[in-house]
């Protein structure tokens, strides 16, 4: 008997040593271990041997049985292991092939840009306001210390309705209204929007474009508070290294007034195309409330002071991306569209 | 404003100061430089050349050679075509290689076989006019002996120092608060303010009045309206020589961008661009009677101006008139009837001051925007006009251009009183933030000719602009340094900015359609009135009434757009027309709808339109759909839409609200309208009120319990019409199903002989489910019994037989 288990395993190590498939393993497993297996039928056979014998052949034949199995399952790992690395191989693909792309669209330009100023200025505590574009003369020149027949309405060419209903030429129409909204300071409010000036289209012209105003009522606002506010705002806007230069302006709603450059983003200022070899980008215009302005909206210039900032939004998106063009900013050709 | 530094040096010295220096110093005080030149800057190496001798070209008729002196050691020679030159005619000589106007290089070479080391030059080739140079001849050489009033020269002179072309003009920006520096003493006095220099201003002197005549034996002025015209100041000049004015004076006018006319309208010019003050010169023979009236134009009164064109006056604008007519338009233009001529032998100078707004009105009104009307529509000194006539009278002494008759003509209603505003030293330094030292500020305001005393700072009377503390604060800083406030943070409180409830909701939904694929355009907000046609609005649609522009720049601009979706159809149809694949464009802006009544403003709603090719109408819908869950608006209904012309009649729908009011339209473009815009496929579009959509949308959400027991669902096939809508059986079997109703899937729709004509099969997956137990199969096979009856009862429809 003791041969006879001597051969099964031999037999059996030599046949799972030879094994190439899990079938086969799985054939084997019934033939040697199965209900009618091999070494199964030797079990049997144990009743005829005497009680001595016994354990000692069950020893053996017990030891048989788990040499089998643990090697039936070591080449069953094998096995599965050799065929998961041929399938890995066989599913191979070529990876610079063209992607399935995920087709989004883009925010347009002048938006992309648009939001990011907005998103700077309500980190800075602004509200965004909003005003009507068809406004009244009233909104956008009596009430900002421009009355009629005064000569800086020349440098903005109307679009009227009537007689006092126009299309406003600047969204410094919206400080009005928001000092009205607001009763009483403090007021910090950015307001972005169309705007309209009758000029014919060209590269640098467009009889409606965007702005940004922007307007700051409390007590003690004061020049400086306009230059900190700006400089941080051009520091988000165009980068931690950007200065910016105030020069003497003038516009009837703010006194003083000034005219602001930022440094060029492209070159640092040391001239380059964009800037125009300057190294210094005209972005903005601005200065402290004149206090009819504030007298007008019921406010009291003696109390409080304020300024006002205004900048055009087709300027910065067209500095910002190198738009030479200012028609493409409005063809909405997705050529130009796609860029952004 | 062109200012020839030249000129600028006479009243202020700033030769040691480089050109580039001044004008960066300029722009920071506040008189912004747009550029600066040197005056004939393309010509070089061009000299006073004496032509020796003329002799014929030996192989060309129409050519002589010169021999020309030109300084150097031996003598030039020149072959030209010109027929004014002689031997002993002083001529400017382009001495190859050399450069005139334009850059032109002008370089030795042969003219039929003879060597001409140079070229001769007309006025044109010194970048002159006749007005600039009227001895010359059109066609010729300018024979420099001609003009009696040019200095000493001889030959080998570079030929801009001999005709006064070698000056720096600096070109600034004047703002039209600031009038006063329209001129060369103007900018004197903010030269030397900025540079803190000492300016020195020029006081007439006339020489040789004749004692014994008057101006009043031969002019009486009446000023009708003082408002209109606070002062007006005369002159006479008699034994008048009319000629052209000398060379330096020319040069003058010519650097400063002014045409030469003749010596009386020269030295009008002259006095306005240096002292800012217009004037006008009227020829006396011209006037009947000699009494002028300043007086306001009676309706529909003639009018002749200098330049030939008649006018119909209106009532209220400003003329100056002898007894019988009008010979000025106050401020704006001189008349013809009494033009200077060569003939004029009496002059009357006039220099007065008109209100800037009358003076703008009339201009305007008249289309007739002039040097003189841009000055005085700005505020003009009336403390100017004595001066400025007094300096014309002495220019004309000086020219010779006639006698200055004695005693003056000033009409004024009274001295302009000083202006005075309270000098707060404390409260300028915390309202700019700055420390600028009291004395400092007194020292910038007095360089800039304000007194200060006492606690009060007083105006000059050519700054009208400054009137309260902003005003003195800012002629300190402007000196002082605007790049010298220190950057500050303002002192509110800490907080957040926050969007306007609609512009949150835009925002939000422009990122939503971007990430469904779509493009976000840009347009005009004003449209041609033809786009209502394009999309076949029809003619009675209350849309078709825009806000209409009163001053257009064409049709194309001249209405305000009512709707969106023409201007995204032509942004769609630009680029299908330069073969773009698949596209989906939209806009979100506003329309303008006008209000009933016409003195109000128009509302203002968002809308926002979707077009797109490449796709179906399904795939629209579930754009809207998105949408529409995004907002949170559960509640509505879509229907099927067959009356709007825009669209196709049997593929639109609308979107209703639960208040039975409609938020959005879409479907295909009708194929008429497609056809408006070039599309041969088909286009789908819609329309979203983004207005009311923004005022519903609501993103609170409540958390509910994710599902813990199972669905139970149910197929049903109805055998339905043809023209049945899907959305019709939904709706019974919602209702029907109840509350166990959870999902209701569409999945087969069957058309086909076996079911007969005009027949379809619809199938639907119901899925039922119970939030609080596992549905019992007789529970499901009761709703599903509920949904089969009400589907009968209500439609008609019974399960299609397999």
């Amino acid at each position: 008997m003791k041969e006879k288990l001597k051969h099964i395993r031999t037999s059996a190590l030599e046949q799972l040593d030879a094994a190439d498939s899990t079938e086969k393993l799985e054939q084997l497993r019934v033939k040697f271990l199965g209900k009618k297996g091999e070494l199964t039928a030797v079990l049997r056979g144990m009743g005829a041997l005497s009680p001595d014998e016994r354990p000692a052949i069950g020893q053996i034949a017990n030891e048989i049985r788990e040499s089998v199995e643990k090697m039936i399952a070591e080449k069953k790992e094998k096995l599965s292991a050799e065929f998961l690395q041929h399938r890995l191989e066989s599913e191979k693909i070529d990876v610079t092939m063209p992607a399935k792309r995920f087709n989004i669209g883009h925010r347009h330009p002048l938006a992309q840009v648009e939001d990011e100023m907005c998103g700077i200025f309500r980190s800075m505590g602004f509200d965004i306001e909003e005003g009507p574009e068809v406004e009244t003369d009233y909104y956008n020149f009596q009430a900002l210390n421009t009355p009629e027949n005064h000569p800086a309405r020349d440098s903005q060419d109307t679009f009227y309705i009537t007689d006092n209903i126009l299309l406003r030429s600047q969204t410094s129409s919206v400080q009005v209204h928001a000092m009205e909204r607001a009763g009483k300071p403090p007021i910090r409010v950015v307001s972005p929007g169309r705007v309209y000036r009758s000029d014919a289209v060209d590269a640098t012209h467009s009889p409606m474009f965007h702005q940004l105003e922007g307007l700051v009522v409390d007590k003690d606002i004061t020049m400086g508070d306009l230059k900190g506010t700006l400089e941080t705002f051009a520091r988000r806007m165009f980068g931690n290294d950007t200065k910016i230069r105030f020069r003497p302006h003038h516009f009837p709603f703010t006194e003083p007034s000034a005219e602001i450059d930022i440094s060029c983003f492209m070159c640092g200022g040391k001239g380059c195309k964009v800037c125009k070899g300057e190294g210094w980008i005209e972005i903005l215009g601005a200065g402290m409330v004149h206090p009819n302005v504030l007298s007008c909206s019921g406010i009291d210039p003696d109390a409080y002071s304020g300024f006002a900032f205004g900048m055009g939004i087709e300027r910065i998106a067209m500095k910002k991306y190198s738009i030479d063009d200012m028609r493409l900013l409005y063809e909405n050709d997705l050529r130009f569209l796609r860029q952004f | 404003m062109n200012l020839p530094i030249s000129w600028l040096n006479e009243f202020v010295d700033v030769k040691d100061i480089d050109i580039k220096n001044y004008c960066d110093r300029m722009t920071d005080t506040g008189s912004k430089v747009e550029g600066w030149s040197v005056q004939a800057g393309d010509i070089e190496n061009v000299c006073v050349g004496k032509i020796i001798s003329v002799e014929q070209h030996p192989d060309a008729d129409r050519l002589v050679i010169c021999s020309v002196d030109v300084g150097e050691e031996k003598s030039r020679q020149i072959v030209t075509a010109a027929t004014n030159v002689y031997a002993g005619a002083y001529v400017p000589v382009a001495k190859a290689p050399a450069k005139v106007a334009g850059g032109v290089s002008i370089k030795s070479g042969k003219l039929r076989g003879a060597v001409s080391d140079g070229m001769f030059c007309s006025v044109a080739e010194l970048g002159l006019t006749l007005h600039d140079m009227p001895y010359a001849v059109e066609d010729g050489i300018l024979i420099l002996n001609d003009d009696p009033t040019l200095g000493d020269y001889k030959p080998g002179d570079d030929i801009k120092e001999i005709l006064k072309l070698s000056d720096n003009i600096v070109e600034f920006e004047i703002t039209p608060n600031r009038p006063d520096c329209l001129s060369v003493i103007g900018m004197a006095r903010e030269t030397a303010a900025s540079f803190e220099r000492t300016a020195k201003y020029h006081t007439p002197v006339l020489r040789a009045e004749d004692k014994n005549d008057n101006v009043r034996k031969y002019l009486s002025v009446t000023v009708k309206n003082s408002t209109l015209c606070p002062r007006y100041t005369a002159k006479v000049i008699k034994n008048v020589k009319i000629a052209p004015s000398p060379l330096w004076m020319r040069m003058r006018l010519h650097a400063a961008g002014v045409r030469p006319i003749n010596n009386i309208v020269d030295i009008t010019n002259y006095v306005m661009l240096e002292y800012g003050q217009p004037m006008h010169a009227f020829d006396y023979a011209c006037l009947d009677g000699n009494a002028i009236v300043v007086r306001e134009a009676d309706e529909g009164e003639k009018f002749r101006s200098l330049d030939d064109i008649d006018h119909t006056l209106s009532a209220g604008m400003l003329v100056i008139a002898d007894e019988k007519k009008p010979v000025a338009l106050a401020g704006v233009m001189g008349g013809a009837n009494s033009e200077i001529k060569d003939t004029t032998s009496i002059v009357v100078f006039e220099s007065a001051n008109f209100m800037g707004s009358s003076v703008r009105i009339t201009s305007r009104a008249l289309g007739m925007r002039t040097e003189s009307s841009g000055r005085f529509e700005k505020g003009l000194d009336s403390e100017m006009t004595r001066i400025a006539i007094e300096r014309a009278c002495e220019l004309a002494e000086l020219l010779g251009a006639g006698d200055v008759v004695d005693g003056i003509i000033d009409v004024r209603a009274g001295e302009k009183p000083e202006a005075a505003v309270k000098f707060e030293p404390d409260r300028i330094n915390r309202f700019l933030g700055t420390n600028i030292p009291e004395d400092r500020m007194v020292s910038i305001l007095e360089s800039l000719l304000f007194r200060v005393n006492d606690g009060t700072v007083y105006v000059p009377s050519w700054r009208d602009d400054v009137r309260c503390m902003n005003d003195i604060a800012e002629e300190i800083i402007r000196i002082w340094g605007y790049n010298e406030i220190n950057s500050t943070n303002f002192r509110s409180g800490v907080k957040t900015g926050e969007y306007t409830p609609r512009k949150a909701y835009s925002l939000r939904l422009n990122n939503l359609l971007c990430s469904l694929g779509c493009w976000e355009t840009c347009s005009f907000s004003f449209i041609s009135p033809k786009y209502y046609d394009k999309i076949r609005m029809p003619n009675n649609d209350p849309r078709r009434k825009s806000v209409v522009i009163r001053n257009p720049l064409g049709e194309d601009t001249s209405v305000m757009r009512t709707v969106l979706l023409p201007s995204v159809l032509e942004s769609l149809a630009h680029n299908n027309n330069s073969h773009a694949e698949d596209t989906a464009l939209y806009e979100t802006a506003s329309v303008y709808l006008p209000a009933e009544d016409k003195t109000l403003q128009p509302s203002e709603p968002l809308q926002t339109a979707i077009a797109f090719y490449g796709g179906d109408f399904y795939t629209m819908k579930g754009i809207i759909e998105t949408v529409l869950d995004d907002a949170g608006v559960l509640n509505y209904r879509t229907a099927s839409k067959s009356n709007d012309p825009t669209y196709h009649p049997g593929r639109c729908a609308e979107i209703i609200l639960s208040d039975k009011s409609p938020v959005a339209v879409f479907g295909e473009l009708h194929p008429l309208t497609a056809r408006n815009y070039g599309f041969d496929m088909p286009v789908y579009a819609a329309v979203i009120d983004t207005e009311k959509l923004a005022s519903i949308a609501c993103f609170d959400r409540t958390y509910k319990q994710i599902p813990r027991y199972p669905a139970v669902s149910r197929d049903f096939a109805f055998l339905c019409n043809a023209d049945t809508e899907a959305g019709s059986i939904e709706e019974v079997i919602r209702r029907a199903g109840g509350k166990l109703v959870e999902k209701i899937d569409l999945f087969d729709v069957f058309r086909g002989e076996k079911l007969g004509a005009g027949k379809k099969s619809l199938a639907f997956n119901v899925s039922l489910r119970s939030s609080d137990h596992t549905l019992t199969d007789d529970e499901a096979d009761k709703a599903a019994e509920k949904i089969l009856h009400a589907v009968e009862n209500e439609l008609g429809f019974k399960l299609r037989e397999m």
